[in-house]
């Protein structure tokens, strides 16, 4: 008999679980949740200075109004006011200082969220201000750091600097990035008997949130749980940042004994939480005359904020990703957290890896123009080898390396050569607009590098009659990481995915659970979910041995099937059968990725399983009057190993790129003198829309791509990688802004079309001093 | 006697009574009616999640689907119309609309927080029109923001959703019963909603209009409610007195005789584009970048001049043009030029109980050359950075005429008088463009702000007065095209 091919398996492309549910506004989202009666609804009083001690908080006038039903500041929360992820210490509402505009101070809950807006105007606060540091300029002088700095380096920097042939220093500005998940921060607190808290939090960290509301309450973890079924998108900023909003609602709901909804408008929160972290970098480079790089000296100082939150990891993380794709004999690399009076910044798609990217990408475009040479070509010339130059700041050794397969292949398919060429024309015909061309590789290490992290659990119920319920602990907020697992699911029981249940993700299920981040929930939740589903099997397979009487090896599932020698009965029959003869239905699943572990002292180690790679070429035209400008065209491919769904993977590849392009182009946050954000809403905060696409968008995943390291049916971790595709777009830029300066030219992130004319006004004005001299 | 507000949601007739006038349409959804597919991203029209479709007769015995935004839309202008959300489309046999499918097809929804925004919006093109180009597909998402997908899927599921062939929809199907049913929600007298001591007056006539602004001289006027609904889900303002222009015939009105376009205060830029695009391609072009459509499809251009913002698009080309604004009150009617309608940072000349009821564009003249051009972070749906409008007439080489107004660079929108001036009566050369170019750094000192120092301003501001004349005495592009 011809076995059917289930439907849904591995390396389908089939659609987003909930896909029909978003079309028909049925999917269910946080602030969707049917309320129960007596909900109140909270608001949350923020700081209106950037840096003062709260001399006093007068309540009266909030609990006097009409339908407030409690108030909480600082001094009301029963258990630890803490939410901080690595360091102690970090306050959900401020306790005796304020650090930043924006900081909440108090918080009501009441029938409404007019009631309780209008309540909170009522409060009275005394601020003593104190003088705030708000630039990273400012921090580092003042030394003044949210956690201590790193340090990653190999041979000895300041010696071959010295004897390098050619050498330069200088600095780069990276801009920070809003998350602008379209579905804001929320959380419903809903108290349960015993003191218990149930909380629907919009995370990606239910059991963080789950652990801060614990120690806020002042409970053991146990009584807390967090459940949620997706998110409206999540992008780093549902990792730490839920705990702040979960934990004001369940206090509030502790306090007023009744459930309690917090969800945070657009400006609250785009004011109150925290941000990619903007970076200034600081190097000194050394290299020959080929282009060549001998040494560098990188310096990375990140805004944190007023907390340290994530910033000491993503801060390493940018030094993990600061040799990008390139070997450095001699390097030496150091990490600031400043502290800042501005928002606490926090993980944001790569987690630093972008910013110290772009810093070498940008060290790298400055030695080809300083050696006349196509970027390109300084590109491949600085490569990491596949056995010799091959190990890292972090003396991990780097195995997996296709970015010579990679690059060949782009370099073909986008015509790259014969492009640069016709861009050389158009640029000397004279005309104001200015065309640029950029290729830009990838290498993005993949695995938590703090290590213990890299763990995942999973629970599988097979019922009986042979449907399936699959939880685990990784959270869906649009990546498809459900259907992901569902498919591995489906594939090893050779069922059809829809017979697979994706059930909500919730800390009562599957605990001590990670982030969903770092790129990890497939690679984690999917093994873990496999060796689940391979405890089912295991026992199905064994009772099918015996209760058809055929060996073990001869029992397979295949096409919806169990096949036990010559008896063929379809899963269902067989789960039955199982059930009646008491073989336990019900499995956990635990993974924990081999091989990887890192020594922050002597900062080295094998902090990644393996590397994920991809090479992106973008075309630009500018407008030399205005700085405006298109991305006419852009190609993109990208490794995913074996992919698990080709459909899902190509869309985080777009989606990132497109991300990530927003980042490097349109997206400004923007401070006022008094350390205001003024870009809190998207009349300000620009994130690109349809037309910002390429004209031109030839996307393509790498069909060679196989996954050496042992990872879930060989695919490759996809989440973040591709945002940093995007820096083809930024270099484009800069080399169209170089064409039009007659040289060379300075361009900071992110390059807004403000930034784009100043920088060729400046590269002018600067050649022109230089002329006048010279005369 | 006060009314309730009468409408249909989808198919079944609604008379809602006791909400705050103010209360948005999208609150009254997931609140009241506990319809939850219309999100809420931003609750200022700028992220398209909370899209709905209102439906009018088009006044051709059919429908008019216009997506508009429900986060700043107030409830009672819902009044005689449809109203189609998200939930309505899936037929009740669980069978989706072209649209919907579409979206599933292309692998179009990742999070899927935006999806339902972006299906009306696809849903309201797909009733205009059944094949859409890339750029009318693109102008026609403007409004709609998605964070996940980057977009390419979303547009080839609009290909896919005329590409499946359907030609009508089960809302064509009923359109004549709709039709009627909303001609029988028509009111003959204005709607005149009351609660809780807060009323809500939607006059259909200028004299109706005319005799409440004289009663009620500090009553607030609201017109397509884009600038205004601001003001209610983001600075939680109050108003005891509300009365709407939408309804007002008169003010709805585009007419052009032989020397001037004469356009209805009330007459939204959705409308107002094709006549503008006709006569001045460029500022049709900057009215394709004004906003995006569904916030087109309410905002007026009496409401974008009476809100006098420095940085709003509509004064700097009506001013170059030489538009005059006719203002009505107790008194009567008056006129005045543009540029003297704006006195200060959001002051202007329009006193108690008037209002704006239209502008008078004259016609080009032969000679005249005209563009504006928008500076903004972002090409679509932003707010200026910097606005330019150019006006020049030349005969024999000189310049006779000049009006250059501009946005973004003072406290209102204002003509640049100086660099005028140096350009009156020389010749159309780069030379005397050059000497009107250091002229504008005396006309302004521009805003220093979040969208752009005032560096930058000044600087593209000069730079937007040379591509003008590359533009008019050149072949080359002097700019990227938009389309
Ligand atoms: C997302 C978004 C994007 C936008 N983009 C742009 C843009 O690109 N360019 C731009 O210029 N603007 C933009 N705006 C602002 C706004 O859309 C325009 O100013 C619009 O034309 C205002 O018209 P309205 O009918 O909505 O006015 P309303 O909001 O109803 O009213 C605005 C003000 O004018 C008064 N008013 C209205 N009509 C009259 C009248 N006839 N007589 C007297 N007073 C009157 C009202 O009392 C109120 O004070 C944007 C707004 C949003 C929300
Ligand atoms: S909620 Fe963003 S446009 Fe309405
Ligand atoms: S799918 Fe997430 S915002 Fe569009």
């Amino acid at each position: 008999m011809a076995e059917m091919r289930i439907r849904g398996g591995v390396a389908e492309g089939v659609a987003h679980d909930s896909a029909r549910k978003h079309v028909t506004g049925e999917a269910i989202y946080t602030d969707d949740i049917a309320e129960p009666p007596g909900t109140l609804h909270a608001y949350v009083l923020m700081s209106t200075q950037a840096h003062a001690r709260l001399v006093s908080i007068d309540v009266s006038g909030v609990v006097a109004m009409p339908g407030v039903a409690a108030v909480i500041t600082a001094a009301d929360i029963p258990g630890r006011n803490d939410v901080g992820p690595i360091f102690p210490n970090e306050p959900v509402l401020a306790a005796g200082i304020v650090e930043y505009i924006g900081q909440p101070v108090l918080a009501v809950a009441a029938t409404s969220i007019k009631a309780a807006r209008a309540a909170a105007q009522r409060a009275r606060i005394d601020y003593a201000p104190l003088p705030p540091v708000l630039a990273i300029e400012e921090a580092l002088a003042a030394q003044s750091f949210v956690a201590p700095p790193h340090e990653m380096k190999r041979g000895d920097a300041g010696r071959a600097l010295g004897r390098a042939p050619r050498r330069f220093k200088g600095s780069l500005r990276i801009g920070g990035q809003d998350h602008f998940y379209l579905e804001g921060q929320a959380a419903l607190a809903i108290p349960q008997e015993d003191g218990d808290m149930l909380v629907h939090s919009s995370t990606q960290h239910p059991s963080e949130v789950q652990k801060m509301t614990a120690r806020l309450l002042g409970l053991p973890i146990h009584a807390v749980t967090c459940e949620v079924r997706r998110m409206g998108g999540g992008f780093g900023g549902k990792e730490t940042q839920p705990a702040i909003i979960a934990g004001i609602a369940a206090v509030l709901a502790w306090k007023a004994k009744r459930p309690v909804k917090l969800r945070l408008d657009r400006d609250d929160d785009m004011l109150m939480t925290g941000k990619r972290h903007d970076f200034l970098a600081r190097y000194d480079v050394g290299h020959d005359d080929e282009g060549r790089i001998l040494a560098m000296d990188l310096v990375l100082a990140a805004r944190a904020g007023h907390t340290a939150d994530l910033s000491s990891s993503i801060v390493d993380r940018a030094l993990f990703h600061a040799d990008n794709c390139y070997f450095i004999p001699d390097v030496r690399l150091i990490g600031y957290c400043c502290k800042t009076n501005t928002q606490s910044n926090t993980a944001f798609r790569g987690f630093g890896g972008p910013q110290g990217m772009l810093a070498i990408e940008h060290v790298i475009d400055c030695i080809a123009r300083r050696v006349g040479k196509d970027p390109l070509e300084v590109r491949k010339l600085n490569y990491y080898g596949t056995t010799t130059r091959n190990v890292t700041p972090y003396h991990q050794a780097i195995e997996d390396n296709n970015l010579a397969e990679l690059t060949a292949a782009l370099e073909a398919s986008s015509a790259y050569v014969a492009r640069r060429r016709e861009i050389e024309q158009w640029n000397g015909t004279g005309s104001v607009l200015k065309k640029g061309l950029a290729f830009t590789p990838l290498k993005f290490g993949i695995s938590f590098t703090n290590t213990f992290l890299n763990q995942a659990g999973a629970l599988i119920h097979v019922y009986s009659d042979g449907s399936v319920a699959l939880n685990h602990g990784g959270t869906e907020m649009g990546q498809g990481l459900y259907i992901k697992i569902a498919q591995i699911v489906a594939e090893e029981f050779q069922i059809d995915v829809e017979r697979v249940k994706i059930t909500a993700t919730t800390t009562a299920k599957v605990p001590n659970t990670s982030a969903t981040a770092a790129s990890s929930g497939t690679d984690l939740n999917g093994m873990a979910a496999q060796a689940a589903a391979r405890e089912i099997k295991t026992r199905l397979i064994a009772f099918a041995a015996r209760h058809f009487q055929v060996p073990t090896g001869a029992v397979r599932f295949a096409g919806n099937r169990v096949i036990a020698g010559e008896t063929d009965v379809s899963f269902a029959e067989l789960v039955g059968l199982a059930y009646k003869a008491r073989v336990s239905l019900s499995s956990t699943g635990f993974y924990r990725t081999p091989l990887v572990h890192y020594d922050r002292a002597t900062a080295s180690g094998r902090p990644f399983l393996y590397f994920a790679y991809g090479v992106a070429v973008a075309e630009v035209i500018v407008d030399t009057l205005t700085g405006e400008y298109k991305v006419t065209r852009a190609d993109l491919l990208h490794d995913v190993g074996r992919s698990i769904n080709p459909a899902i993977d190509l869309g985080q590849i777009e989606g990132g790129f497109i991300q990530g392009m927003g980042w490097l182009t349109t997206e400004e946050l923007w401070w006022d003198k008094q350390g205001a954000l003024k870009t809190h809403a998207p009349s300000t905060y620009k994130i690109p829309v349809a037309r910002d696409l390429p004209a031109d968008f030839r996307v393509k995943i790498w069909e060679r791509g196989e996954n050496p390291a042992e990872t879930i049916h060989r695919s490759k971790a996809v989440g973040e990688p591709p945002l940093m595709l995007a820096n083809a777009v930024f270099f484009a830029l800069k080399d169209a802004v170089c064409a039009a300066s007659g040289g060379d030219a300075h361009l900071d992130a992110p390059a807004t079309p403000e930034r784009v004319l100043l920088a060729i006004m400046d590269a002018k004005a600067s050649a022109q001093k230089l002329a006048a001299s010279a005369e | 006697m006060a009314d309730a507000v009468r409408f249909l949601l989808n198919d079944e007739e609604r008379a809602v009574e006791g909400f705050d006038p103010t209360t948005t349409v999208l609150e009254y959804l997931r609140g009241a009616e506990r319809l939850y597919g219309t999100k809420e991203g931003c609750a200022e029209g700028d992220c398209g999640a909370c899209t709905v479709v209102i439906t009018e007769p088009d006044g051709d015995g059919g429908l008019r689907y216009e997506a508009v935004n429900s986060c700043i839309r107030f409830l009672p202008t819902l009044d005689g119309r449809q109203l189609i959300t998200v939930e309505d489309l899936k037929a009740a046999d669980g069978t989706l609309h072209p649209v919907q499918q579409a979206m599933v097809e292309a692998h179009a929804s990742q999070c899927g927080f935006c999806t339902p925004g972006f299906v009306m919006s696809m849903f309201a093109l797909w009733h205009a029109n059944k094949s859409p180009s890339r750029e009318e597909t693109l102008q026609a998402l403007a409004g709609n923001l998605c964070r996940c997908t980057g977009y390419r899927p979303i547009l080839d599921a609009c290909q896919r959703m005329v590409a499946a062939g359907e030609a009508t929809d089960s809302f064509d199907d009923r359109a004549q019963e709709t039709a009627e049913r909303l001609a029988s929600l028509r009111r003959l007298v204005g709607l005149r909603y009351v609660t809780g001591g807060k009323e809500f007056l939607a006059p259909r006539t200028l004299a109706e209009l005319t005799e409440i602004m004289a009663r009620h001289p500090t009553a607030q006027v609201l017109a397509g409610g884009t600038d205004f609904g601001l003001w209610v889900t983001k600075q939680h303002r109050e108003f005891e007195r509300l009365v709407w222009l939408g309804e007002v015939a008169e003010l709805r009105r585009l007419a052009a005789s032989d020397t001037h376009l004469e356009i209805g205060a009330g007459v939204t830029w959705t409308n107002a584009l094709p006549a503008l695009e006709r006569h001045w391609p460029s500022f049709g072009e900057l009215v394709r970048r004004f906003a995006s459509p569904p916030i087109r499809n309410s905002a007026t251009i009496g409401g974008n001049i009476a809100n006098a913002s420095p940085i709003g698009d509509g004064p700097p080309p009506l001013i170059a043009l030489g538009a005059t604004v006719v203002l009505a009150g107790p008194g009567g009617e008056r006129d005045l030029p543009l540029e003297d309608f704006f006195h200060d940072y959001r002051r202007t000349d329009l006193k108690a109980g008037e209002i704006v009821v239209r502008l008078r564009v004259p016609l080009p003249a032969p000679g005249l050359e005209f563009a504006c051009y928008k500076l903004s972070k972002r090409l679509d749906q932003d707010i200026s950075a910097a606005c330019a409008a150019f006006a020049v007439r030349v005969q024999g080489g000189l310049v006779v005429e000049a009006r250059f107004a501009f946005g973004g660079m003072a406290a209102t929108p204002k003509r640049a008088r100086l660099a005028e001036a140096a350009l009156a009566g020389r010749p159309w050369t780069q030379g005397s463009v050059e000497a009107a170019v250091a002229a504008l750094a005396r006309d302004f000192t521009p805003l220093d702000d979040m969208r752009a120092s005032a560096r930058y301003r000044m600087a593209s501001a000069q730079n937007l007065l040379r591509r003008f004349y590359l533009e008019t005495s050149g072949t080359a592009p002097a700019r990227i095209a938009y389309g």
